[in-house]
């Protein structure tokens, strides 16, 4: 190669590591200063907590910082029960919802994958096309529709099913009923490019040698659709636990879910070190599934590399 | 997969299509609802849009949104598509491993950690919070998706046409520019209106990379929508649905054409 081709070569490497120069000022850098701070303590300062580290006063800065560091912000998160309450019911909600998203999402999937080649990719555009539209928008559909005198309420009330209006809102099952709705498409796009790329032959050669389509269905399509149901379970399953939109809008105010709390820490109360000290437990809270996220992402988009 | 389409799987699908669409679909219909109450039906109007003309808080604050939507749409796509092409394209590099994970971790991390790890970056660097610093919030968020969407396409095409060009003597600069990006040029499309609309659509970055006079429009609505149910706002919802619609179409045509001119291409280069 001549060595002008090298110099370019060499060019293009520089550029393409920019990305990896954004991602890590802006992706990296900033959870290990999460982490620092989940380590300080809060101060009726600008900014609201302490200690300070100023790079001007060196290594016997650095050592007086590192003295000054502190658990207490997740001494408190383990003491008081707020906390925990508040993990588990986010837990809670996020298993509970990606097994509904599972049992409404499969058979929809199934569905498509088997619908008329010709009839697949508008199927396919017309499941992701309410995931452009804005999530707040479609939360905020449900708050028309869930509300004491809203649409639910007005046509449950006329079919007689009810007698007095039911209170939807603020309860975890409008919890559900907007998780569900938000993050469908997350399960069913997964599901269904994991179906679709199956080799219908495997179902020819089970229904000669006499097996039942159920049980063809049970043996074979199932099993072949398994990574596409993790990483749909994956996808659904970590920021739901997150979430902070949904519970804050649609949920009741008994027990908040961890986003919330993180929120009101950080918003409300002003406190730093426990909402960064959140965010660092919840993140580790996450880390195996991201991490099981991570490689099968990996191993779909480069091909098991 | 086999295509014996089964009664089941046709309910399925209908009825999966029904509960995504009812919801937005009311929305709409109320939005031209001449009473202000949802459960009452008082005639055909356009009242709200109207009022919304003059409501120059939710102007401005869509004003906002729109510009940070197209600045870091443009950013992530420029940073995305050089993520992906660096991710098929240069091998085993040191730190690929952290490369890759940082590239998908945003895809799925929690915006609560997102937002409050770049503020607390923000005010670590002393930087005044407002307009630019949602901007690279968002460009951050959004440019993970891009690189999904554009690496999807790089694995999938074929890489005879590059290799030809570069035994043709053909530099790798110029092979890039004039083979790959115009074979992945659809992906980029897709890439750029996914990160326009997901910038358009964020609340819990914005909210806390926001700073004074720079309120977008998700914030402006969310403060509204915590008042509870306001035709007004469904008003605005319906333009933003429509506008997504309608840049939807769109961007199926765009990649529609793509995909129509790569076949070509590689009927050519197979001829």
């Amino acid at each position: 190669m001549s060595t002008q081709a090298n110099a370019q070569n060499a060019s293009m490497r520089f550029v393409m590591l920019l990305p990896y120069l954004w991602l890590v000022i802006f992706f990296l850098v900033p959870f290990v200063i999460v982490l620092k701070i989940s380590l300080s303590q809060t101060a009726l300062a600008q900014p609201p907590y302490l200690p300070l580290f100023d790079i001007a006063t060196g290594w016997a800065g650095l050592v007086e910082f590192a003295k000054q560091l502190s658990a207490d912000s997740f001494r408190l998160l383990s003491s008081d029960s707020i906390y925990l309450l508040s993990y588990l019911k986010s837990l809670q909600i996020a298993a509970v919802s990606t097994i509904l998203l599972f049992i409404i999402g499969y058979p929809i999937a199934y569905g498509m994958a088997r619908a008329p080649r010709a009839w697949q990719p508008p199927l396919v555009i017309a499941v992701v096309l309410p995931f452009w539209t804005s999530f707040l928008i479609r939360i905020y559909a449900w708050i028309n529709i869930l509300q004491r005198d809203g649409l639910l309420n007005d046509v449950l009330a006329r079919l007689h099913v009810v007698d007095a209006p039911v209170a939807w809102l603020s309860s975890d099952r409008a919890i559900f009923i907007g998780i569900v709705y938000s993050y469908l498409p997350f399960m069913i796009l997964p599901i269904y490019a994991a179906l679709e790329k199956m080799d219908e032959t495997l179902l020819e050669a089970a229904a000669d040698l006499g097996c039942p389509r159920w049980k063809a269905f049970w043996l074979v399509t199932l099993p072949l659709s398994l990574p596409g149901v993790a990483a749909g379970a994956l996808l659904c399953f970590i920021p739901i636990v997150g979430e902070f939109v949904i519970p804050d809008l649609l949920g009741g105010s008994e027990t908040m879910m961890i986003g919330q709390t993180l929120w009101t820490e950080f918003f409300s109360n002003r406190d730093w070190p426990v909402a960064s000290a959140i965010a660092v437990t919840l993140l580790g809270l996450l880390l195996v599934p991201i991490l099981f996220f991570e490689r099968l992402q990996q191993r779909s988009l480069e091909g098991g590399r | 997969m086999r295509r014996g389409t089964s009664s089941f799987n046709v309910i399925s699908v209908v009825l999966g299509l029904a509960f995504l669409y009812l919801p937005i679909t009311i929305l709409v219909i109320y939005s031209f609802n001449a009473s202000r109450l949802v459960t009452i039906w008082g005639g055909w109007s356009v009242e709200w849009y109207r009022e919304l003309l003059h409501d120059d808080a939710i102007l401005q604050a869509a004003w906002i949104s729109l510009r940070v939507g197209a600045l870091s749409a443009s950013a992530a796509t420029v940073l995305g598509t050089l993520a992906a092409v660096a991710l098929t394209r240069m091998g085993r590099f040191r730190g690929r491993l952290l490369f890759s994970g940082m590239a998908y971790a945003p895809l799925v991390i929690p915006e609560v950690i997102t937002g409050l790890s770049l503020l607390l970056l923000f005010v670590a660097l002393g930087v005044d919070r407002g307009f630019w610093t949602i901007v690279i919030a968002h460009t951050t968020l959004t440019m993970c998706f891009v690189t999904v969407i554009v690496q999807s396409r790089l694995v999938n095409f074929d890489r005879g046409l590059e290799e030809a060009a570069m035994d043709l003597g053909c530099p790798p600069v110029k092979t890039f520019l004039t083979i790959t990006l115009r074979l992945i040029a659809p992906a980029i499309a897709a890439g750029w209106m996914l990160a326009f609309s997901l910038s358009l659509d964020d609340l819990v970055i914005a909210s806390f990379t926001t700073g004074p006079g720079a309120t977008t429009l998700p914030i402006r609505i969310y403060s509204e929508v915590r008042l509870g149910v306001k035709p007004e706002i469904n008003a605005v919802c319906t333009i933003m649905i429509a506008f997504v619609a309608v840049a939807t179409v769109a961007a199926s045509l765009i990649a529609k054409s793509g995909s129509a001119r790569r076949q070509r291409a590689a009927l050519g280069a197979q001829v």
